[in-house]
């Protein structure tokens, strides 16, 4: 020890002490057991009760699952074989109904020499998510694309997918392991495409369409760069204004046109084929990703200075929370109906997805305007002190800080969403839970199936929602930075 | 003269021109019926440094808060650098660019590092190349003595590192007048004395500063005018050395003698 210390105190330590191991009673599987499960007399007999509870449950649920028959055409066919195998009297699952019917879960009524084309869109989907999800780590990107590459091209030939699509689908997966390793941001020019693209492999048709879509921001964007010479506020009337019109009386004619010139159309399929989980992945995906920004700029006008802005937020808000999903579901079936011109053709899974996302938006803004109000003052005070402006406050100090201290809600938020999307059975689309089934049930040879196809839905979200919520985990960690 | 402060203090470049820098004017503010400011009239020259002190309550923080507009004035006249704070943003934001302020709890962005705490207003308010910026950015670091922390983040500091980043990140903005909010105030002794050696260097390089601070012993030696408020008003305001030796005012007298007494 050093001579000052030695000075001032009258103890030195001449030799230091080993580091040792913890009493024997600190450690081990017996003080666990004794401390968490027997820790007293009530413990003990709750610990008891819940053993007998659980054995149970497995003891019951273990049979059944035991007897699990995977070959069967039918119900009847199924029984007899469990029958036959387990002896006079035993239950078994039939699964055989999944393994006849996964198509139909996955699918809908989608035709099926073009399922390569959900199959792909949902394989080049990680092409565009992994640069978002992933940004920091490369690793787990090349982990994803290059799972994702093997599984999709494998499907695609499986479902014999035309040749030119095969490759150009090798090329987008392998390109996109070869960008991703390279220059992470690059690949975000495909994530903005993506939403496009996806539109016109899933439903078909030209592409003209989508790109006349795009047309439109692109022009807005020229008359606000035009118009901000002359007034900032003109320039985002322009830009709003000339986009819808574009949009609204253009665009159309436009793809029709270039259509006759240069035809880039495949065959198209009906909203009404869609079903299952294709379904639900289709309107919870676009849901997620247009109600996460939506939500944002709900929650910051919420907690504006302009009263006309607060005020339409707050009402917005209040009224799409007060109101079950269910009701705005009937309304984009059936109310919109009379509200547009007859012969209009305003798609339901379109019309769906607008309702599902502004009812997600609306949690989503309370859930980040907790996040916004979490923020010390501080925060704020220091970003308008190095005098950047609201947008660029919002932008670089506060929605990075607020988004993550809202991670566990926006998770939330999605997943009671995607589980949400089953309820459009109700307007007569077909989810995988319940019309799925009851399309199963209504042929002869599955009637008065229940348990399996609901226990398979099940397990799909359960996997699907687990997924979701692992991620916000790891999101969290990665962005964990007060280090104390 | 405190203990904090122990190094020799040069005061050759600590000249005061006769450039008017602030210029506030029968200035009044009220939170809602609360009167907090009454009648403030201050010119503060290019190169002055100005201690506020006061008990507390007395409307420091507010003071300083408008004139980069953190807090907005009801009445009379507030003029930084030559632009009349109105609600005019453009103004605003022009103020708070050429005026650095340092706040008691740092404010420092816990989600970006030192470095980049630095970096964010050159480059996206002033514009200033990435590479620039960072240049300038390690230079004032290095200036506070704290280069090597460059890319960590402000969690991993300790307060008075914290608070001379604070300091770096206001400098990167190249401002001509620094307000300092009580910096050290939040912080433990020790800290305190490398925050105040900072504050002194920047005050040898003739920077305007406006500090609000109860470190006498910092104002006594650095301070070329000492403004005394109470309950809303300039009371007092002295050299400092006539301040502290010779107050005026009974407030003033009780006021120092209650935080010098003891
Ligand atoms: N946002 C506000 N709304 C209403 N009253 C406020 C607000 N901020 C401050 N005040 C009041 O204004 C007065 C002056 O506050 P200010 O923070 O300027 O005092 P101060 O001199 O800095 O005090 P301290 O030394 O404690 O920091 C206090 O009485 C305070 O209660
Ligand atoms: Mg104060």
């Amino acid at each position: 020890m050093s001579d000052t210390h030695a000075q001032t105190v009258s103890f030195v330590r001449e030799t230091m002490i080993e580091a040792s191991p913890p009493p024997e009673k600190q450690a081990g599987a017996v003080k666990w057991l004794r401390e968490n499960l027997f820790s007293g007399p009530v413990n003990t007999a709750l610990t008891l009760l819940a053993i007998l509870a659980i054995w149970f449950l497995i003891n019951h649920f273990w049979n059944w699952v035991a007897h699990s028959v995977w070959n069967a055409n039918s119900l009847n066919e199924c029984r007899q074989i469990i029958r036959d195998t387990w002896g006079e009297g035993s239950t078994g699952a039939c699964w055989a109904v999944i393994r006849e019917r996964w198509n139909q879960y996955t699918f809908g009524f989608y035709p099926m020499d073009l399922y390569w084309r959900p199959t792909m869109s949902f394989g080049l989907l990680f092409v565009a998510l992994a640069p978002v999800l992933f940004s920091e780590s490369r690793k787990i990107r090349r982990i994803v694309l290059a799972v994702a590459a093997v599984v999709t091209l494998a499907s695609m030939i499986q479902l014999n997918a035309p040749t030119p699509w095969l490759i150009f689908a090798a090329i987008v997966l392998i390109g996109g392991l070869i960008i991703s390793e390279r220059n992470n941001s690059w690949l975000l020019v495909f994530s903005l495409l993506y939403p496009f693209l996806g539109v016109w492999w899933l439903w078909g048709g030209s592409l003209w369409g989508p790109i006349m879509v795009i047309v439109g921001p692109v022009l807005g964007y020229i008359a606000w760069k035009l118009l901000g010479r002359i007034s900032p506020i003109l320039a985002s009337v322009g830009m709003i204004g000339v986009t819808l019109f574009w949009w609204l009386a253009l665009a159309g004619r436009a793809a029709r046109d270039a259509e006759n010139i240069l035809s880039l159309a495949i065959t198209p399929v009906n909203s009404d084929r869609f079903g299952g989980f294709l379904l639900s992945t289709t309107i919870g995906i676009a849901a997620i990703a247009i109600s996460l920004p939506l939500g944002i700029v709900l929650a910051l006008a919420r907690r504006s200075d302009m009263f006309l802005v607060k005020s339409l937020a707050v009402m917005f808000i209040e009224f799409i929370r007060g109101v079950p999903l269910i009701t705005l579901l009937f309304v984009a079936s059936l109310l919109l109906n009379y509200f547009l011109p007859p012969g209009t053709n305003f798609d339901i899974i379109l019309r769906v997805i607008i309702m599902v996302t502004i009812f997600a938006a609306a949690y989503m803004a309370e859930v980040i305007r907790g996040g916004l109000a979490a923020l010390p003052k501080g925060q704020y005070e220091a970003a308008d002190a190095l005098g950047l402006d609201y947008w660029k406050a919002q932008r670089l100090i506060i929605l990075p800080q607020a988004l993550k201290i809202s991670i566990p809600g926006i998770v939330s938020t999605f997943i009671g969403m995607f589980k949400d999307t089953t309820l459009v059975t109700f307007v007569g689309l077909y989810d995988p839970l319940k019309s799925m089934s009851d399309a199963v049930r209504a042929s002869t040879a599955w009637k008065g199936i229940y348990w399996e196809p609901y226990i398979f839905v099940g397990a799909i979200f359960f996997i699907i929602c687990f997924g979701m919520s692992r991620y916000s985990m790891y999101l969290e960690r990665r962005l964990q930075r007060d280090h104390r | 003269m405190s203990e904090a402060i122990t190094r020799e203090i040069d005061r050759s470049q600590m000249q005061v021109s006769d450039e008017v820098a602030i210029e506030i004017n029968a200035m009044n503010k009220w939170y809602g019926t609360f009167h907090v400011l009454r009648d403030i009239n201050l010119t503060v020259h290019r190169g002055e440094r100005i201690v506020i002190a006061g008990p507390s309550g007395s409307g420091k923080s507010t003071l300083i808060r408008c004139i980069n507009r953190l807090e907005e004035h009801q009445s009379g006249k507030i003029v930084v650098d030559g632009v009349e704070l109105t609600s005019d943003i453009k103004n605003i934001d022009k103020v708070r660019s050429e005026v650095g302020m340092v706040f008691q709890h740092f404010n420092l962005f816990p989600h970006l590092t030192i470095l980049e705490n630095c970096t964010l207003a050159p480059i996206w308010v002033r514009k200033v190349p990435k590479r620039q910026a960072e240049e300038t950015a390690m230079h004032y670091l290095t200036k506070v003595k704290i280069p090597d922390q460059a890319h960590k983040y402000p969690g991993q500091l300790s307060g008075g590192q914290q608070q001379r980043v604070a300091i770096a990140r206001s400098l990167c903005m190249k401002p001509r007048i620094m307000l300092f909010d009580e910096p050290t105030s939040a912080l433990d002794p020790e800290m305190i004395k490398e925050v105040l050696d900072t504050m002194i260097e920047l005050a040898e390089e003739g920077m305007t500063m406006l500090c609000v601070t109860h470190e006498m012993g910092f104002a006594q030696a650095v301070a070329n005018r000492v403004i005394f408020m109470d309950q809303g008003q300039i009371v007092e305001q002295n050299n400092p050395y006539d301040f502290f030796n010779n107050p005026q005012s009974e407030r003033t007298k009780l006021f120092l003698s209650q935080i010098l007494g003891h």
